[in-house]
């Protein structure tokens, strides 16, 4: 917290980051509109969607939906898929890493070929495929998102876990005759929480974008649940005469990656300097 | 160093082996049936079944992977079920407006991304500083299609500078690898900050300044060479990540590549030329990391390979 405090740029990301959470709860009772009505009086007479104006603040869709209640409800969408995917990513990454890191052995290596194969794998190609298969809802989207994103999450807590497993006070525990389970759970897996919080925290970022370029493609969530992608998915034909309907759920979803981007680096910084070269961020401040 | 490459290469085939293994068994299992993809509607179960029997799916998975693979070895990519053509004539045919959009991008992120983090390393602390580390914040946090669609809607839209999409000349080049371009700068503006930060701390760097040399010396002459060093890897990645990321902005930008192929293909359950592309892509992926590896110490004489 206290290295939040003196970061100014941090510290704005996790107060965005609450308001966004406040209104992804608060969804319901904040938007002017419930998000999948269509109003008569919400295009022109020739059909077109209305530019913001002060009945539909941010303007109207295609459809003739309320914009800013649809973007308000996206959060919803967005934050549900970024914790979900995230959850399970970071529970296979940390699982195979942790496992991997410590087991050494046959086990330790296969399953580290496995990761190493995963790395090879073109993952957006893969996400797309297994999106366009099934019929793709929330669930299934945040699912294929997982799929994708654990790997590097494995690499990561491999390469800590075996540096870990090689330090005095592992030694100590194994020799004072603790269990496998007893020494991972209790002396090895906090170790790691400072990674894990910082790469969930990062994760979210690279979920959101993912999801809405899955979005976007047709095959992440589908309309009529608002997301920020499918938003954008839905009126992109009209992105040249009414460009507010692309520009403002794009807006929304390069914010939401910043400030999980902002906060992760500093998160980063604070609880683990050694951490400073991964992923190719470097420090900064 | 001979060795060292063999093994590499091998270990290369093997994953390749693996990742075509995966995206088969995957394209096996899923609930979409190709046959009924190329039969049409109207088609009776007769016709469906003889369409199976021909290009043998009827059979067993290891059968029919065994086949694949087997002709895999031999370069042959089998044929395309909607365009009853050779997979590797289709790919091939595609494959140059990938490479011809991922080297503009490549050019383009290097040269914006280590001109702003030099910047921002000189700098350092400084309000234009903070300014830079913003953007490239923003930069890493854009989605392809959000940035492809704001410089349609800027420069072909509004200024009418560019077109809207197409391929063949300059001008369609320029959106889409500035799209590609401006967002991978952040990395390595990112990267090369940091890295120029730390460089400019050694000893050497002191000494060149003792000696009285101009800053802009130093920098560019001394500093720079170590200071690109963290890069290098970071374009061999980037090569994987184009090739098989290029649908977003290939559809965003109508570029014939293989991503909008891969897209096409996708929609028409056309595995031969899903498989087709999946390989392509891992090969540029491993290819990458490989050749980030090989090229490092030819830049820097201090790594050796083992």
């Amino acid at each position: 917290m206290k290295a939040l405090n003196s970061n100014k740029l941090a510290l704005s990301a996790l107060v965005f980051i609450l308001l966004l959470i406040g209104a992804a709860v608060a969804a319901p009772w904040i938007a002017p509109f419930p998000p999948e009505e269509t109003f008569f009086d919400g295009l022109t007479l020739e059909g077109a969607p209305l530019p913001p104006n002060r009945t539909y603040w941010l303007g109207t869709d295609l459809l003739g939906r309320d914009v800013l209640s649809r973007v308000i409800f996206g959060a919803q969408t967005s934050l549900i898929i970024g914790i979900v995917a995230n959850s399970v990513a970071l529970a296979i990454g940390t699982l195979v890493g942790v496992t991997a890191g410590f087991a050494r052995g046959w086990i330790g290596s296969a399953l580290m070929r496995f990761t190493d194969l995963m790395m090879c794998f073109p993952a957006l190609l893969l996400a797309i495929v297994l999106a366009a298969i099934f019929t793709p809802s929330l669930w299934i989207v945040a699912l294929v998102i997982a799929m994708v994103n654990w790997v590097q999450i494995a690499r990561v807590v491999y390469t800590q876990t075996a540096s870990l497993a090689q330090r005095g006070f592992v030694e100590a525990v194994v020799s004072l005759g603790a269990s496998s389970p007893r020494v991972l759970f209790r002396h090895v897996v906090p170790h790691l929480m400072p990674t894990i919080i910082v790469w969930g925290t990062l994760g979210i970022a690279t979920t959101v974008m993912l999801e809405a370029t899955l979005s976007y493609l047709g095959i992440g969530v589908q309309p009529p649940t608002p997301s920020w992608g499918n938003i954008i998915y839905e009126n992109q034909s009209y992105f040249a005469t009414a460009p507010w309907l692309v520009f403002i759920p794009g807006a929304a979803i390069v914010l939401m990656a910043v400030a999980f981007n902002v906060l992760g680096d500093a998160l980063r910084e604070a609880l683990d300097p050694t951490l400073a070269h991964r992923r190719g961020v470097g420090h900064d401040r | 160093m001979t060795r060292y490459i063999a093994n590499r290469i091998a270990q290369a085939a093997l994953l390749l082996v693996g990742v075509s293994a995966i995206t088969f068994l995957l394209l096996y299992v899923l609930p979409a049936d190709p046959v009924r993809q190329i039969a049409g509607r109207s088609a009776t179960p007769e016709t469906v079944e003889t369409i199976r029997k021909q290009l043998g799916l009827d059979l067993p998975f290891h059968q029919q992977y065994g086949r694949y693979l087997a002709a895999l070895v031999q370069g042959d990519l089998g044929r395309s079920y909607a365009q009853k053509t050779e997979v590797a004539e289709i790919v091939g045919a595609r494959l140059p407006a990938t490479l011809l959009l991922m080297l503009a991008a490549i050019v383009c992120e290097l040269a914006i991304g280590v001109a702003i983090g030099i910047f921002g390393a000189v700098r350092q602390g400084s309000r234009s500083d903070t300014g830079v580390m913003v953007l490239s914040f923003i930069g890493v946090s854009t989605p392809q299609f959000v940035a492809g669609i704001l410089m349609l809607y800027v420069f072909a839209v509004r200024l009418d500078w560019f077109p809207v999409g197409g391929y063949g000349e300059f001008r369609h080049l320029v959106l889409p690898a500035l799209t590609l371009g401006l967002l991978g700068a952040g990395w390595y503006a990112r990267m090369m900050r940091s890295s120029m930060i730390e460089v400019l701390t050694h000893d050497y760097v002191r000494t060149a300044r003792a000696k009285g040399a101009s800053e802009t010396r130093v920098i560019l002459l001394h500093a720079l060479r170590n200071a690109l060093l963290p890069i290098i890897p970071m374009i061999g990645i980037d090569i994987g990540l184009f090739m098989s990321g290029s649908v977003v902005v290939e559809s965003v930008f109508g570029w014939p590549g293989i991503g909008q192929l891969a897209w096409q293909a996708i929609q028409q359950v056309d595995i031969p030329i899903i498989m087709g592309v999946t390989i392509v892509a891992a090969v540029a992926i491993v290819l990458g990391n490989l050749l980030a590896d090989l090229v490092a110490p030819f830049i820097d004489p201090r790594i050796r390979i083992h």
